[in-house]
This record gives C-alpha cells, sequence and structure tokens, in this order.
C-alpha cells in the first residue's frame, strides 16, 4: 500500500464521518478537533474505520499521531509497512 | 380503533411534512413499529406506532405539511371491524390509484376527532371517502385528456398548479403514464431542497422556541460540583487498551451511565412536568445533546439507559450519533427523555450551566476535562477534573434533591466499576 493509497483512504474516511469537509480545501495540518471539529466520538469512528480498512489498530495513545492528514499519512504508512 | 395522528416531537413542535409511508391498508402494526417518517425542522424523524393493530386508511399525502395532531392514518385494534361508512366498492374508491393516499379529509368525521381542518379544503381534491362522492367528480386518471394536455391524477394536477410545475415536463408513473402526486413529490423535494437549503434556520429556529420557552416557563436553578474524573479516566483507559477501536469507551459513555444511575435514585429528577405536576418516570431515558455538524444540536434519548451496561450504554451513544446526524431518530427518541446530559467533550470551557429541555425537569452539564491542581491524601496533586452542573426545575424540586443526585453521580465516577 502507498503512501498515496493511505492518503486516500484517510480522506474518505475522514469525509465519510464530516461530509461537510471538502477534501479539496483540506489542509495538510489542519488539526482534527481545534480546526476541523471532530469531537471524541467523530474520532472514535474514524479510528474504528480505519482500523477496518487498514487493519492498523491504532491505540488511544497514538490518537494525537493522527491528529492532522500529514501526520496521519506518515504514522499510517509506518504502521502499515 | 384509532386515529395515528401528527405527533408531537418536542415542545417546539408546531407541524411536520409527511415524505415517507413504510405501511399500506392492510398491514400489522405492533406498537413500536415505524409507520412513516415526518421532516420536522430537526430533520427527518421516523414515527412509531404506539398500538397493535391492522392499517385501515391511510389519511395523509406524501409531501402533505400537517399541524401536530392532524390524522395520519386509521388504525383498527385487534378484533375491530371496518368502520360501515368505508365502502370499499364505491366506484370513487376503486378508481383511485393506489399511489394516491387519501389526504385529510374534513368532511370525514370519523376520522378526524381532533377536528382538524385542512388550510384549504377546496383546493385539495379529495380521493372519495364513502359519503362524499359527490365531492369526487374526478375523471378517470388516465382517461385522454382535452387539448392534448398530459395524463395525470386530480390531485397531482392541482399540486403541480401549485408548485407552479408543467405536468408535461413530469414523467408519471401511474397507468398510461399518467403523472401521480409521487412523482411531483419527487420533483418538488429534491427542488426545495436545492431552492431553500437552509436547514440550519429551520433548526435555529426550533432550538430558539424550546430554549426561549424552557426559561420563560421553568423557574431554572443550578448546583455545581468538580469532580476528581481521574479513577474513571484510568479505569477507561486500562479498559480500552487491549479493545478494538469498535469496542472502546468514551468518558461521555461514563457520564450518562453515571447520570442514568443516579436520576434512578432521585426520581424528582427524572420525569417530565406535564400539567402542572411532575410525573416521575420509572426509566431513565437519557437524552443525548448531539451536536451537528455546521451547528444546531437534537438530544435524542436513549430509552432506559438505567438498565444498560456500560458498554451497552456506549454502543446505543454510538447509535443515537450516527442516526441524529443521518437524519433517522424515531419519535420516541424525541419524546420520551427523562433527563439530558450535555457534555463539553475533550476540548471546551470548563463548565456549562444548561437549559433545560422541556418537559423535562433536569440536565446534566458537563464541562470539558481540566488539568488542576488538587488535593489528594491532603497533598496538592496535577488531576484532571470536570465540573458538573446540574440545571434543575425548581417545580419539580428542590436543591437538597440536586445536591443528592450530584453525590450519587459523583460516587460512580469515583469508582467506576459500579458503572
Amino acid at each position: 500500500m502507498t503512501k498515496q493509497d493511505i492518503r486516500t483512504a484517510f480522506i474518505e474516511e475522514l469525509v465519510a464521518i464530516a461530509p461537510d469537509i471538502d477534501p479539496a480545501t483540506l489542509g495538510e495540518n489542519d488539526h482534527l478537533q481545534d480546526d476541523l471539529e471532530l469531537d471524541s466520538m467523530d474520532v472514535l469512528n474514524l479510528v474504528t474505520a480505519l482500523h477496518r480498512r487498514l487493519n492498523v489498530d491504532i491505540p488511544e495513545t497514538d490518537y494525537p499521531q493522527i491528529a492532522t492528514l500529514a501526520r496521519a499519512v506518515s504514522y499510517l504508512t509506518a504502521r502499515v509497512a | 380503533m384509532g386515529s395515528f395522528a401528527m405527533p408531537s416531537l418536542g415542545a417546539d413542535m408546531e407541524a411536520g411534512t409527511l415524505v415517507e409511508w413504510l405501511v399500506k391498508p392492510g398491514d400489522e402494526v405492533h406498537r413500536g413499529d415505524v409507520i412513516a417518517v415526518v421532516e420536522t425542522q430537526k430533520g427527518a424523524i421516523e414515527i412509531e406506532c404506539f398500538e397493535d393493530g391492522k392499517v385501515f386508511e391511510l389519511q395523509a399525502d406524501l409531501g402533505a405539511t400537517l399541524p401536530v395532531g392532524a390524522p395520519l392514518a386509521l388504525i383498527l385494534g385487534p378484533g375491530e371491524t371496518e368502520p360501515e361508512s368505508k365502502e370499499p366498492e364505491a366506484p370513487a374508491v376503486a378508481a383511485k390509484p393506489e399511489a394516491v393516499p387519501a389526504p385529510a379529509t374534513a368532511g370525514n368525521p370519523e376520522a378526524a376527532p381532533g377536528h382538524f381542518v385542512p388550510d384549504k379544503p377546496e383546493a385539495t381534491p379529495r380521493p372519495a371517502v364513502a359519503g362524499e362522492a359527490k365531492a369526487a367528480p374526478g375523471p378517470a386518471v388516465a382517461a385522454p385528456l382535452p387539448g392534448g394536455a398530459t395524463a395525470a391524477s386530480p390531485a397531482a394536477r392541482v399540486r403541480a398548479r401549485e408548485l407552479g410545475i408543467d405536468l408535461a415536463t413530469v414523467t408519471g408513473s401511474g397507468p398510461a403514464g399518467a403523472v401521480l402526486l409521487t412523482d411531483l413529490e419527487v420533483r418538488n423535494t429534491a427542488a426545495a431542497r436545492a431552492q431553500t437549503a437552509s436547514p440550519m434556520v429551520d433548526m435555529r429556529k426550533a432550538i430558539a422556541a424550546a430554549m426561549a420557552r424552557s426559561k420563560q416557563t421553568i423557574p431554572h436553578f443550578y448546583l455545581s460540583e468538580t469532580i476528581d474524573v481521574q479513577p474513571a479516566l484510568a479505569w477507561m483507559d486500562a479498559r480500552n487498551a487491549d479493545r478494538a477501536p469498535s469496542d472502546r469507551l468514551l468518558l461521555g459513555a461514563l457520564f450518562v451511565r453515571a447520570t442514568a444511575l443516579a436520576a434512578a435514585k432521585v426520581p424528582s429528577v427524572n420525569g417530565q412536568f406535564v400539567d402542572g405536576s411532575l410525573r416521575p418516570s420509572e426509566r431513565v431515558n437519557a437524552g443525548v445533546a448531539v451536536a451537528l455538524r455546521g451547528g444546531g444540536l437534537v438530544a435524542p434519548a436513549l430509552i432506559d439507559a438505567g438498565a444498560m451496561s456500560v458498554d451497552e450504554t456506549m454502543a446505543g451513544m454510538r447509535d443515537l450519533v450516527f442516526r441524529a446526524r443521518a437524519g433517522r431518530l424515531r419519535s420516541s427518541e424525541m419524546t420520551e427523555g427523562t433527563i439530558t446530559i450535555s457534555s463539553h467533550g475533550e476540548t471546551g470551557a470548563e463548565a456549562m450551566a444548561g437549559v433545560i429541555f422541556p418537559p423535562q425537569v433536569a440536565l446534566v452539564g458537563l464541562g470539558a476535562p481540566k488539568l488542576r491542581p488538587w488535593v489528594v491524601d491532603g497533598a496538592v496533586a496535577p488531576r484532571t477534573v470536570v465540573t458538573l452542573t446540574l440545571s434543575v426545575d425548581h417545580r419539580a424540586s428542590d436543591g437538597r434533591q440536586a445536591a443528592r443526585f450530584i453525590a450519587e453521580f459523583q460516587s460512580h465516577i469515583a469508582s467506576p466499576e459500579t458503572l
């Protein structure tokens, strides 16, 4: 799975949870909670969806590492490999 | 026999638009079955039946906006027979295309016990209910029309005029391609969504009405307590560590569970204030305030939260949040709440004194967790604390009961294994 695949997966799952987010304007460093206004239930649903899709278990202590698109892609790439 | 009416889905609701029927005449229905979908200011709500029986007649048109109390359907109870005045073999009825359910009719007394009168009865072409055949001179639906006009049902014809839709531009699904009411509604709903595109305006109006009514009629008082949630967080983190994400708990689930347990112990904060007095509830139906993306909120109830484990509470909340955002809540969830929990989540202010959701009598407001210096075993230590503010209806209870609720809540959060 390439970095691009992971990026696509993350964006798709994020938009499934928050359909008002426009992938075209999503910033690399937009913070899930501070900028995109996801709440804790949304974050948990995103983690659940990524677990299902990429088979990557993200423990709670690692949630900060998926808090932005840029961070999530590098974290998930390392975990999937 | 019961006339199934447009329910009130909240203190603020005056009318709703019927958007889907999930039953048809002849269907058996049971208490709790979803029989229709109504669009309200707070989104689409699945309407549940509250009795067992058999659907005799649908009395409202798809797309019709009807006031609370307007008849939607006639449901026969077990053993009941069809009302005599209804003669299914009446020609006018037989000619009625099935896709055009009878609209609520003012001239149909047994179906309108609430004396509901449509705004413009004369503008509503009534497929004849027996006894008023004279009101239905309607031509056979698929009959050729003068001047090469498009074939359409009478109801569709009137509705098209109201909506300013040219029938010739609509693809009919009726006999011989006749345009039926449902064909227009499909078109109209899409058009209305595109045109108004402001469900937020409606949502704000609904919130404004409910909150203004609450503050005008409910004498609120507030009690606050800052609670050390460190033991609960530690317990939850340990539990979540070896669980798949789909089985993990959130602090919010612990708060809802603690509320359900505490409310069960303090009946004067759990119930609804109706007709001048508190009706305490045996069950705890925990309303969960759900913020909607883009603004606004709804507070559907987790029915019988008192009987749930903490994991069931979490699963129930996930389901409620999902359906609240997808716009598929049920009528019972909108009307049967007995106490509401409004939690700020992980980020936000440290305390919130909320407005009670009428006709309930209490609301649990929870601020965001904050790291604060705290005295633990005689020494100051950094601890994660949450401030609970209980808003209470003074007509229903006093400070003593409110304090007892908070003490119960706190003891469960301090000993999370009791949740």
